[in-house]
């Protein structure tokens, strides 16, 4: 499954044999409302850890941030957990700022979700 | 540096803008000599703001005018800066309201402030003649938040 929103890209891959879901492009007050339909759409459909892979995001603000929680919370909700991998500096400084990285479980790559 | 220039735009509320807006101001800060962590920090304020204003001042309702203005500063004591004012035509609020939620209590929203804050040095937000608000942001080049050089490693 793939959607475009906007300068937003999501698609699913599968690494090592789990579905990763990629984001790319910038989440801000324009895209993250499309994002979110898309991450619970995806969410709804995979099994195991949601793994959202943000490597390929370049900008994030705090619409990006309070979407990430709010899909958090409603994965959670459903009894599975959150992942976010390969932050960029500049995304993981935002969750810094507003005390949410460690809120969330965050790891580099998929090799480590085993021991997050 | 050219200590003379101003950048002046003007927008509506639709968040559509908000990429070009980024892009505009970015390359223009550029010009202006500061480090890429520093113009991504002023960016991302800038952003806050003018979202804040969609959401807030007017509501989500679209077509409705923000005016962007930078312009370089010089501080006695802080030396080189920059300031960024965003004026918007919508509803007044007292600016002592205004404040991002306790950081502590975990949900979406209210986050927008707190980014303002931490990436400048001071955050002002006044009540405009005429109606709406002004929000004026300054940030001097001794200022850092670490966007984008703090943290590497995962955990």
């Amino acid at each position: 499954m793939s959607g475009n929103v906007g300068t937003l890209q999501v698609k699913t891959t599968t690494t090592d044999g789990a579905p990763v879901v990629n984001v790319h492009g910038e989440v801000d007050m324009q895209t993250s409302p499309r994002l979110r339909l898309l991450l619970l759409e995806l969410a709804a459909k995979l099994g195991g850890p949601l793994l959202i892979d943000l490597s390929g995001v370049t900008y994030m603000d705090s619409s990006g941030v309070g979407t990430m929680v709010y899909v958090k919370r409603e994965v959670e909700r459903a009894g599975r957990r959150l992942v976010l991998m390969g932050l960029q500096p500049r995304v993981r400084s935002v969750l810094e700022i507003t005390h949410l990285d460690k809120f969330f479980t965050i790891v580099r790559n998929i090799s480590e979700v085993a021991a997050s | 540096m050219n200590a003379t220039a101003v950048l002046q735009l003007e927008l509506t509320s639709n968040p559509r803008q908000l990429p070009r807006l980024r892009q505009r101001v970015g390359r223009w800060i550029v010009a202006q000599g500061w480090t890429e962590p520093q113009v991504g920090e002023l960016v991302l304020a800038l952003d806050e703001a003018v979202t804040n204003v969609i959401r807030h001042a007017y509501e989500n309702r679209p077509h409705q005018r923000i005016m962007v203005c930078a312009e370089p500063i010089v501080d006695p004591r802080a030396g080189e800066g920059l300031e960024i004012r965003v004026r918007d035509f919508g509803r007044q609020v007292d600016p002592a309201q205004i404040q991002g939620r306790n950081l502590d209590d975990v949900r979406p929203g209210g986050l927008g402030v707190h980014i303002m804050r931490a990436m400048t040095n001071a955050v002002e937000y006044h009540p405009a003649e005429g109606g709406g608000m002004l929000v004026i942001m300054r940030k001097f080049k001794s200022h850092t938040a670490g966007v984008g050089a703090r943290v590497t490693e995962g955990r």
